[in-house]
């Protein structure tokens, strides 16, 4: 996760657009997985600016949203946001487009793991913290990482 | 003395707020000759119109003077409210607090002051005011469209079907204008030709309407009701009257000229009709591209035309009609792609403007609709579109929104994937704006269902490299700039009035706005007049707009012409320039000032009269008049001097 102070420019290149980078592999696949149809989305922000844990994510939700639609996986993956989802539906009830976008974060976990990413492995889980950690956000962890 | 009363409106808060109204009526009424004052919320309104009524019956008073808005606004409504009372119409004046007032001040005192001063000026007009009697003036019943596209088609077939005759003049040789370029229409996609040829024959073949197309307004004369047109019918070099269109000559024509319809995607010879659905179906010789006129050989045209309508010795003619009503609907063209710099200006291939790619688009056009890119051919598989290309710019280009692009580049590149099927829109915009039925509908579909990629950001630059036109964009959706190597980049650039119209304005002598697009003489409750009568304004000279739009402000602009023409004969305001044929000294100053040529000397008389039907009372001639035998009717010498002295405080 970057550090990211609003004072410096995003430091990435540009986005190279294709009709190959734009129609193949991701965005059909988190259509795929989640049931959804990512192109509904018309980027209004309502997800983002309703969802609970969104100072705690490095990416919007919102803008999970619009990378996909650039078939841009990297900075997801490889980011926090999907992680930090408690996949609580604010964004799921809210969108006015009727975009399931907890159906989206699951997808979006599910190809994380796939790809062999994995940010919270239960391998990863001391038995120290196991003890430590509440029963339900255990529970819950492993709900996300079994979708 | 006349028994004068005050009426103060406060206008809601709009003067009340700045002006102290109840101190307005009562410093009115003790000025001499105030005999009743009151204020009220709205004067406008009904109630605010019983109550002058009321008090001139009431109090019998002999003139009113409403303290209130600019006269342009509602002095017909208050000398009808007068009239109604039994008071003679110009004895109701308006004093304006408003505009000159309380829209322009802020300190509250002053302004209460100034309203005062104002009202006491007014005051002193109205002691001396006259009865006047309105001057019944003729109606020519027929109407003169400039602009054969589709607004002006729309206005003269509906002034045509309720019986009036129209004369429709046209700069090309055929009518048609843009929309007979457009290959679908948003958003329903109906074929721009199917809706638009049947209303070109039904223009050409109405019996009350007289087509001239290839022709030009020269000059124009007079006043509402009794215009005197000049019009110019330009040499087309074949005669209309014997060709029969049977199309033999633009055959066998050896030049090239790229067509200015096809947006230079094709040719046609010198001898042409834009289209082969033009109405009329006759074609024109272009003087500059014809190799006799260049060289003196050839008249392969003629030698052809069995019927001889071939005429080489064909001059331009100068026809005079007599009209009541002239509507303007000389439609808009678009900003040069050459003046885009940074896009090009034009040097890079395979970027090109909207109207071209309509024309790629259509089934008639140089590609019988397959989308192939002008540089070598190709279908292009990624194609770029880039909205406000000189709109919504105002350091550079235009300051306006052109408000069709949003959905025509939509309609755009919706149709080219109909076409090409695995080939990728890309659309860069600012803001999409879709407002009108159906259209929001339209523009969901289009990024829901079939795969255009809306990118949120102004493109910086378009370069060639290689076989490939790269875009430099950005998408402040996701924070990170864009590059694509694209096949075709169609530009939409800016709506601009037609370059023609300044010139024609300075002939009709109506306005335009600040960017050229002419002008309405209330942007809400007239939108299809100009502020001088007689002429009316209809469609994208008025300013962008879409072809529903353009149709209903065509009717729109056609009810008024038909409003006009309804009535026995108009009335002119009698209140204007006038001769003490004593006093003339016949100097003929008054002609040389006079803007409206209704000043004319009188042989018989030896005197200098006036025209009134022409007058418009604009006053050049009474202040130029050195001998003072001109008088305005309602602003003499002694009504002015008394304002003078009362609006600098003095009695």
């Amino acid at each position: 996760m970057s550090e990211n102070t609003g004072l410096a420019p995003p430091k990435s290149p540009p986005i190279r657009l294709t009709r190959e980078i734009v129609n193949a592999g991701f965005k059909q696949r988190v259509n795929e997985l989640s049931g959804q149809h990512m192109d509904a989305c018309y980027q209004c922000g309502n997800c983002s600016s309703g969802c609970p844990l969104a100072q705690e994510m490095d990416i919007l939700p919102s803008r999970v949203m619009r990378l996909v639609q650039l078939g841009q996986s990297d900075d997801i993956i490889n980011g926090g946001t999907i992680w930090i989802c408690a996949s609580c539906f604010q964004c799921t009830v809210r969108c006015p487009k009727g975009i399931d976008i907890q159906a989206v974060m699951d997808a979006l976990r599910q190809i994380a793991m796939e790809e062999g990413v994995d940010h919270f492995g239960p391998d990863q889980i001391s038995p120290e913290l196991a003890a430590s950690v509440p029963q339900p956000g255990l529970v819950g962890v492993y709900r996300k990482l079994a979708t | 003395m006349k028994r004068i009363g005050v009426f103060v409106c406060h206008c809601g808060i709009n003067i009340a707020e700045t002006v102290d109204v109840k101190r307005v009526a009562e410093e009115a009424l003790k000025m001499d000759g105030v005999a009743y004052a009151q204020d009220y919320i709205y004067m406008c309104s009904e109630p605010g119109q019983a109550l002058v009524r009321e008090k001139i019956k009431e109090e019998k008073l002999d003139a009113v003077i409403i303290a209130a808005c600019s006269p342009n606004l509602h002095e017909s409504t208050f000398r009808t409210a007068a009239e109604e009372a039994g008071l003679n119409p110009w004895q109701c004046e308006i004093a304006n607090i408003r505009e000159q007032c309380s829209w322009v001040h802020s300190d509250r005192e002053k302004a209460t002051s100034k309203a005062i001063n104002i009202v006491g000026t007014i005051v002193q007009k109205t002691r001396l005011n006259e009865s006047l009697e309105p001057i019944p003036v003729s109606i020519t019943k027929k109407a003169l469209v400039i602009g054969g596209g589709i607004a002006g088609i729309q206005a003269a077939l509906d002034i045509a079907d309720s019986g009036y005759k129209v004369i429709l003049v046209e700069k090309e040789s055929s009518i048609g204008g843009h929309m007979a370029q457009l290959s679908e229409t948003f958003p329903t996609l109906d074929c721009s030709q199917c809706i638009l040829t049947p209303k070109m024959v039904a223009a050409g073949k109405h019996p009350n309407i007289e087509l001239m197309t290839y022709s030009e307004i020269e000059e124009v004369s007079g006043y509402v009701g009794n215009f005197k047109v000049r019009i110019r019918r330009k040499a087309a070099f074949v005669d209309w009257s014997k060709c029969n269109g049977c199309g033999l000559c633009m055959e066998k024509c050896p030049s090239k000229v790229s067509s200015v319809f096809d947006r230079e995607l094709a040719k046609h010879g010198a001898i042409y009709v834009p289209f082969p659905q033009a109405v009329p179906n006759k074609p024109v010789i272009d003087k500059d591209s014809c190799i006799y006129f260049k060289s003196g050989k050839c008249r392969l045209c003629e030698k052809v035309c069995e019927i001889g309508a071939i005429d080489f010795e064909q001059e331009d003619r100068f026809v005079e009609e007599e009209v009541g009503a002239i509507i303007t609907a000389t439609g808009f063209e678009t900003l040069p792609v050459a003046d885009l710099a940074e896009y090009g200006a034009g040097d890079v291939p395979d970027v090109i403007d909207g109207l071209a790619f309509e024309r790629l688009l259509s089934a008639s056009g140089p590609t019988v609709g397959e989308v192939r890119r002008p540089s070598d051919g190709t279908i292009p598989k990624e194609i770029v579109f880039v909205q406000c290309a000189g709109s919504r710019d105002p350091e550079r280009y235009k300051p306006y929104c052109s408000k069709i692009c949003c959905m025509y580049t939509t309609k755009h590149a919706l149709l080219y994937k109909h076409r090409v099927h695995d080939g990728q829109p890309y659309i860069f915009y600012i803001d999409i704006r879709t407002g009108g039925k159906g259209y929001e509908e339209f523009y969901h579909n289009a990024e829901e269902e079939e795969g255009i990629i809306y990118l949120r950001g102004k493109v910086a630059k378009i370069f060639r490299d290689g076989d490939k036109t790269v875009v430099w964009g950005t998408d402040t959706l996701t924070g990170r700039n864009i590059e694509i190597a694209a096949d075709l980049v169609v530009l939409a650039t800016a709506m601009i009035p037609k370059d023609s119209t300044a010139e024609l304005v300075k002939k009709l002598r109506i306005q335009t706005g600040p960017n050229g697009f002419l002008s309405e003489a209330h942007p809400k409750l007239r939108p299809v007049e100009s502020i001088n009568s007689g002429f009316y304004i209809a469609g994208a000279a008025q300013g962008p707009k879409d072809i529903p739009e353009t149709v209903a402000q065509a009717s729109a602009a056609a009810c008024k012409v038909i409003s006009l023409f309804s009535r026995d004969h108009l009335e002119q305001d009698p209140a204007i320039a006038w001769v003490d044929e004593d006093l003339c000294g016949s100097c003929r100053i008054c002609i040389s000032v006079c803007p409206y040529d209704a000043r004319e000397f009188d042989e018989e008389k030896g005197i200098v009269i006036v025209n009134e039907a022409l007058c418009e009372g604009c006053g050049s001639c009474v202040a130029a008049c050195a001998c003072g035998a001109t008088q305005q009717r309602n602003l003499s010498d002694s009504q002015i001097k008394s304002m003078v002295t009362a609006s600098l405080g003095g009695g």
